[in-house]
């Protein structure tokens, strides 16, 4: 299955600007459907961008995070071809993680 | 109007061929590269979220008093378009920045997000949050030990017929 | 004062005249001079929007939202719509056709010639009709018209076309030119309980706001199509949009892809030939 997430990582010099979109509802839990029940909360709790084995960006997230999240982040020190890997958790204890090469 | 789209051959071919990743020591991993955070910092906030208030949710996250700086540029429309989409960043000049985090005051919890910055990692986020209504976005950014901060209203209104 | 009061009665009665005199001079439809009266309207009303940019409707009109409307196309939401429907456009038929030999250059870069007037079914036929259309041809159920899969292959298929300008045909025969009448018809004819004709918001008003929205202008509304709507939290067809129009004047919604609708899309798209495709979008 694919992933829900899609990264884009390019190198300006010295730094990598990476822009992450990832596919998930991000539901608050207080919205309620159309037979009236309540969709459970579900969304991504902590996001984390990894680049040669180290952290470079994490994110912790409540539901105010709009749906299909996305988020924007630079950082120094990588070289082109190099990997980023980023990964997520939710509420729900579901996972996704997607290594990119930064271009 | 020239978004790109869709992964590159390169990208594709490196999730085809990626390994699965192994969730058993998964909470591990995601903690495990922080050696300059004390291992306290690295659990996700939750009594921070839970947090009615901004000052509670400040507290909370921080436990200290914010002021506020010229220093630290807080970017979110006038009227956002719809509430459920406001897209809203932050850039600063302030050395040594530890930590950003997003306030929305009149969200039924105050605490929308908050980032951790490493060392090596420019000073600045942009996203896209929720907000219930016309209310107070406070950018919280902890810099030398020492938390900042910068606030701007945002409107948001009921949608109409629409565009 | 009343020199002044005079003149502008005269000039008025000039213009009503020479209105009038129009009218009666166009027994025959003109969808040419209809097309480029409109645009002139639009092009007059709105001196500093560049032409192309009224495809992007109320972001055209504000600066604000414009800004909002930039930050999030570098990754814009209708992202994995996009993705989804490549995918499918690419994926055979049970009975190994594709959705490739339905259409001209294999439907790449073919969006912008929709709808046309199909001359043998009498009809007007759009992109929405077309590809559920080739979906029964070839022994697969067909879709629903307002979003999810139809919303997906659009969406891909405006993407292939983006950039190239609307270039509808009326051929010269009578039901195309009446088709194009209805849907003219259609678009100006006020309906539902606000008693609202397409016009009175989108000719009359763009750019300003109802209740909290800003209007589109109603010149390129359709090329943004299929749209992400904020407010649906997801894609929505032309056929969506139709019908939730109609259902937020109070209206009764017609069947998505119904003769109006369809007659609707083929008048809308004429007058905006010459802008260029800019699907898929995204609105609040």
């Amino acid at each position: 299955m694919a992933s829900s997430i899609r990264v884009r990582a390019i190198l300006n010099g010295d730094t990598t600007d990476v822009q992450t979109l990832i596919q998930h509802p991000m539901d608050t839990g207080l919205v309620k459907d159309a037979k009236g029940e309540v969709i459970p909360a579900h969304y991504i709790q902590q996001l984390s961008f990894e680049h040669n084995g180290k952290a470079v960006f994490l994110a912790d997230w409540g539901t105010a995070v709009s749906k299909d999240p996305y988020v924007k982040f630079a950082f120094k020190g990588a070289a082109k071809g190099d990997e980023l890997k980023v990964s997520w958790v939710d509420n729900q204890g579901a996972t996704d993680s997607l290594t990119a090469k930064i271009q | 109007m020239t978004a790109s789209f869709g992964p590159s051959v390169t990208r594709r071919l490196i999730i085809k061929g990626a390994a699965v990743v192994a969730l058993v020591g998964f909470g591990h991993k995601l903690l495990g590269p922080w050696p300059a955070l004390a291992a306290a910092n690295d659990k996700y906030p939750e009594d921070a979220f839970k947090q009615k208030g901004a000052p509670d949710a400040i507290k909370a996250l921080y436990g200290r008093d914010h002021e506020a700086s010229d220093k630290v540029k807080l970017d979110a429309p006038e009227i956002a378009e719809n509430g459920g989409v406001v897209p809203i960043s932050v850039t600063t000049t302030l050395p040594d920045v530890t930590s950003i985090s997003f306030i929305v005051s009149e969200n039924p919890s105050a605490l929308a997000a908050s980032y951790k910055i490493p060392p090596g990692t420019v000073p600045a986020v942009a996203n896209r949050l929720k907000m219930a209504k016309t209310s107070n976005v406070i950018v919280l950014v902890e810099a030398g030990g020492k938390l900042y901060s910068a606030t701007k209203e945002v409107k948001v209104t009921v949608g109409g017929c629409g565009g | 004062m009343r020199a002044r009061f005079a003149l502008s009665l005269v000039v008025t009665a000039l213009a009503l005249g020479a209105v009038t005199a129009a009218a009666t001079a166009a027994d025959r439809p003109d969808p040419a001079a209809d097309a480029k009266a409109f645009r002139d309207f639009f092009v007059k009303k709105f001196p500093k929007v560049k032409f192309e940019d009224f495809v992007n409707g109320p972001y055209s009109m504000n600066e604000d939202m414009r800004r909002q409307w930039e930050d999030k196309e570098q990754f814009p939401p209708y992202e994995f719509a996009l993705e989804a429907g490549k995918e499918m456009f690419g994926t055979p038929f049970k009975n190994g056709k594709s959705y490739a030999d339905c259409f001209a250059n294999g439907g790449i870069g073919v969006r912008q010639t929709y709808p046309y007037f199909d001359e043998q079914e009498g009809k007007v036929v759009t992109l929405e009709l077309a590809l559920n259309k080739c979906r029964e041809t070839n022994g697969e159920a067909p879709y629903s018209y307002v979003k999810d899969e139809m919303a997906s292959l659009t969406a891909y298929m405006a993407y292939t076309s983006r950039g190239k300008p609307f270039d509808i045909k009326i051929p010269n025969d009578p039901r195309a030119l009446e088709a194009y009448e209805k849907g003219k018809e259609y678009f100006y004819t006020r309906r539902g309980q606000l008693n609202f004709s397409c016009a009175s918001c989108h000719v009359q008003n763009p750019g300003e706001r109802i209740r909290a929205e800003i209007l589109a202008p109603a010149i390129g509304i359709l090329n943004a199509m299929p749209i992400y709507r904020s407010e649906w939290s997801g894609m929505g067809t032309i056929s969506r949009r139709f019908t939730t129009c109609n259902s937020q004047i109070r209206g009764v919604p017609l069947e998505p892809q119904s003769d109006e609708y369809r007659d609707l899309e083929y008048y809308l798209s004429y007058v905006s030939n010459g802008l260029p495709i800019s699907g898929p979008g995204a609105r609040p």
